[in-house]
């Protein structure tokens, strides 16, 4: 039992595991407390998000954004940097994603690639200067990046307001061109042969039915893509390297400023690409007006931390971060609990698995212990 | 418990430990050790890294619970919860890391912990001055009370752990590795208060894996191994050879086996080096040295005289005022780390984890740290793993790296002696025509030290150059072809170390040679 223990708890997903428990236990409590039944809220929780295929499609489409910006701040964390400035780097994507996808017509297929690839670039070198301001100035990525955030928010509102770029008497952009759009079958969705599907099928059509885009294949792609660069190439290696032991990597003749430079180009790539997706995938294909931020890049830090900062766990923590905020709405609207218990879970999770690397430790003294049974 | 003793009964027995069993989850770090230690005497404690003694040590201190055995103070049987319980019961130990207040004076440091006796609140700092100086001049421990611990040298602060635990009435002083820090004067020092205390009728006992010492200083000797007791001797009866066999279990040489060196050309060379500390203080100054190919040239000289800044300067780390440093008559200061390295200079660091390895990579990650770049380990970026790995299985064979199969292993799991095999295997497979170890057995065991000496002289033996940086006096003569002694940043002496003895060393180390 012991040794099966001590196994256990030196397994991250253990604690991982165990946070995510003892986030729905507190939430128990809170709701019984408010003086509603946890297990009525937890079943309407649950079949809120599995009810019905349209509930999965869109928990998946909610997701795609914070797996992204989860893998972000995950990269960032395995080269050994904090990118605080996930939201301020999504944020950059959004833009360029409105603006090209309106301005420079390009053929369908081309035109989402072109804005994919321009806004990883813009927001990779948003996120680089980061990295920058880093090993030139020393000034600490934390900093750099909770400041680029509000930059990024007002760059955002000031481009809104340049003449012709707002629609008139709204606060928000034009749409993109639909050349520029990756959501899929929306033509054949209207035809006869396609609405006669969506009445017949009853699970495909329904989830057909939701905003389904490619996102979500393109968030596999980039988190595979992360994994295999930071296990399988050379400039992996030097950031992962960079990232456990600045100071042997150094020795090994690694050079730690332009790998920090390029770490931080990389994430905010990244932040920037969940952005460009977002636009490119979902209604209203437009931005608009801030008066605060979105939050998926806090939300992406969330993410990363329940995925223990592993580019491939950021999908599975991404998809249950965005299934718990979507069926916690749900709550509010059948027996009519307040749905801001599912922010408590979260918080608790997040909470405890900050405290994740207690587990070891446990395990530490367990083994100290020894033998007495 | 009327116990069967393997010491003489008429003498006093101030520890007795029996049977001491202590396991951590399934590892036996101690099978049923028995501990005999007489009152009034200094007692070693002789075994390899991670034998046990420190374990043993920690259990009698309180700090760790045993799960089998009894230990007995003056006779009578102590249940030691907790340190507190060993305080009380006059037992001292001043660890290898010193546990010292940095910005507190001496006499604070000493009074800290204890200071409440004092009264309600209020400090009675001279009187507390009072006593140190009194205890100072009692075992020849002379510390100034209001100097601040960050501005006194390791030895003095090595005086200041004695002191405290002298302060608080110890009957039994632990000391755990203490000559590690120590240049071959301060030792004989410290060698000389361990003597007065047992004049005192304390007892002193000396956890060590330096035999020399304890022939220098101990009455007694128990030796453990992987955890066993193996034997307790009488340090006058037995020779250095004998210890060191006990120790590891089977014959080891103690003196590094080489042939006479066959110098040939200058292959490096050091011209008129300045270089300064990251506060501008200069530390290297107007130093100049060579080494030629098939000999090693150690450095010897006491800790900051200007070594660190030295290393800093050869491996690229750190930046040269002036002067210049040449491999094969191509100059490579204020260069790069990768630089210096595709120059053929390869270093062994004496940080092991914070400049040698990346802990929390694997030992197949760690041996190419240098070299995933290279067309062997990598194709346009892509890493090749089974390549990486097999490079692994056969390092790790090589040069005997344990546990066997530890490719997948991360570095951190690995004892510090294997950690070292590891950097070795990676510097030495570089076949560099300068190899420079810096401190390069620290902290390790007799069979690891040995493994890494001979490494060291194979190097040389192939017609390359080393350079050995270390404050192991033994090691510096034994392994040396020739010696250059460094103080203040200069180079204050060469020496052939067939001719010269450790006083020679010692006063030039100390800057007695610089008048000329």
């Amino acid at each position: 039992m012991r040794k099966f223990l001590i196994k256990a708890f030196n397994k991250p997903m253990t604690g991982i595991i165990i946070s995510v428990l003892a986030g729905f236990v507190i939430g128990a409590v809170v709701l019984a407390v408010a003086g509603y039944s946890p297990l009525e809220a937890y079943s309407a929780m649950f079949w809120g998000i599995v009810g019905k295929p349209k509930y999965i499609a869109q928990v998946i489409i909610n997701a795609v954004p914070i797996i992204l910006t989860g893998l972000s701040v995950a990269f960032a964390f395995k080269t050994g940097l904090f990118n605080i400035g996930a939201e301020g780097q999504y944020c950059v994507g959004t833009i360029v994603a409105a603006i090209l996808g309106r301005y420079v017509p390009l053929p369908p297929v081309l035109h989402p690639i072109f804005v994919l690839l321009a806004a990883f670039l813009l927001g990779g070198l948003f996120g680089g200067l980061s990295g920058w301001l880093k090993t030139k100035f020393g000034i600490h990525e934390v900093i750099s990046t909770i400041m680029l955030n509000w930059i990024a928010l007002y760059l955002n509102n000031f481009i809104l307001s340049l003449p012709g770029v707002k629609k008139e008497g709204q606060q928000a952009s034009h749409e993109i061109l639909p050349s520029a759009r990756i959501r899929i079958l929306t033509d054949w969705k209207r035809t006869d042969e396609g609405k006669e599907f969506l009445t017949n099928s009853p699970i495909f059509g329904d989830m057909l039915r939701t905003d389904i885009h490619v996102g979500i294949l393109l968030a596999v792609l980039v988190v595979i893509a992360a994994w295999y660069f930071l296990r399988h190439t050379t400039k992996g290696f030097e950031l992962r390297a960079v990232g456990f032991n600045h100071s042997a990597a150094e020795f090994a003749g690694i050079d730690v400023k332009k790998n920090t430079v390029s770490a931080m180009f990389l994430s905010g790539g990244i932040a920037a690409f969940a952005g460009a997706v977002q636009i490119l995938g979902t209604n209203s294909f437009r931005i608009s007006v801030l008066a605060a931020q979105e939050g998926y890049g806090w939300d992406g830090i969330s993410v990363a931390l329940i995925a223990n900062n592993n580019p491939l766990g950021t999908l599975l923590s991404g998809l249950l971060f965005s299934a718990l905020k979507y069926g916690g709405s749900s709550i509010q609207s059948s027996i009519g609990a307040p749905s801001e218990v599912i922010n408590i879970m979260i918080g608790t999770i997040v909470f405890c698995v900050a405290l994740v690397s207690i587990f070891p430790i446990i395990a530490d003294r367990l083994k100290m212990k020894g033998g007495s049974k | 418990m009327g116990a069967d003793n393997p010491q003489p009964a008429q003498l006093q027995l101030a520890v007795q430990m029996k049977g001491i069993s202590k396991f951590f989850g399934s590892f036996c770090a101690l099978d049923k050790v028995d501990l005999n230690v007489q009152k009034g005497t200094i007692h070693a404690l002789l075994g390899e890294n991670g034998a046990g003694k420190s374990t043993l040590m920690n259990v009698l201190y309180g700090f760790y619970r045993s799960e089998e055995g009894e230990v007995y103070l003056n006779g009578k049987l102590t249940d030691i919860k907790n340190p507190k319980v060993a305080i009380e019961n006059g037992i001292g130990m001043v660890h290898q890391h010193f546990m010292l207040v940095e910005n507190f004076t001496v006499a604070q440091n000493i009074m800290l912990g204890t200071e409440t006796t004092k009264g309600p609140g209020i400090l009675d700092i001279p009187a507390v001055r009072e006593q140190i100086r009194e205890l100072g001049e009692k075992y020849g421990l002379h510390v100034d009370p209001d100097a601040k611990i960050e501005d006194v040298s390791v030895a003095v602060q090595q005086r200041v752990e004695i002191l405290k635990a002298l302060y608080r009435g110890v009957e039994i002083l632990i000391l755990d590795e203490p000559t590690a820090v120590l240049t071959p004067q301060e030792i004989e020092e410290l060698i000389n208060t361990m003597h007065r205390l047992t004049e005192d009728g304390k007892t002193v006992i000396i956890i060590t894996h330096k035999l020399r010492e304890i022939r220098q200083s101990s009455d007694f000797c128990t030796i453990i191994r992987r955890g066993k007791y193996i034997d307790t001797v009488r340090v006058a009866e037995v020779n250095e050879r004998e210890l060191a066999t006990m120790m590891v279990g089977r014959e080891v040489s103690l003196h590094v086996e080489k042939k006479p060196a066959e110098p040939g050309d200058k292959v490096f060379e050091i011209k008129n080096l300045n270089v300064k500390d990251s506060r501008g203080v200069p530390r290297v100054k107007e130093l100049s040295l060579y080494v030629r190919a098939g000999e090693i040239l150690g450095i010897a000289g006491i800790d900051g005289n200007g070594q660190s800044e030295l290393v800093d300067a050869l491996t690229g780390l750190g930046k040269c005022e002036s002067g210049t440093i040449s491999i094969l008559g191509k100059e490579v200061q204020n260069t790069t780390p990768r630089y210096i390295r595709d120059h053929s200079i390869s270093t062994i660091h004496e940080d092991r984890h914070k400049r040698g390895l990346v802990l929390n990579f694997s030992v197949a990650e760690n041996m190419v740290l240098e070299t995933y770049r290279g067309d062997e380990f990598s194709r346009r970026g892509v890493l090749n793993w089974p390549k990486i790995q097999k490079n692994a299985t056969a390092l790790i064979e090589k040069y005997d790296v344990r546990p066997t199969g530890s490719e997948n292993t991360l570095a951190r799991s690995l004892s510090g002696g294997n950690q070292q095999k590891v950097i070795i295997a990676r510097e030495v497979e570089n076949n560099p025509d300068l190899l420079i170890a810096v401190q390069p057995t620290r902290g390790l065991d007799v069979g690891a030290i040995e493994f890494v000496h001979k490494s060291l002289v194979e190097q040389r033996d192939k017609g390359k150059a080393v350079l050995l940086i270390s404050l192991e006096l033994d090691e510096t003569m034994d392994l040396s072809d020739r010696i250059n002694v460094i103080y203040d940043g200069r180079i204050v002496g060469e020496l052939d170390p067939k001719e010269t003895d450790e006083n020679e060393i010692g006063l030039l180390m100390a800057g007695g040679g610089a008048a000329e």
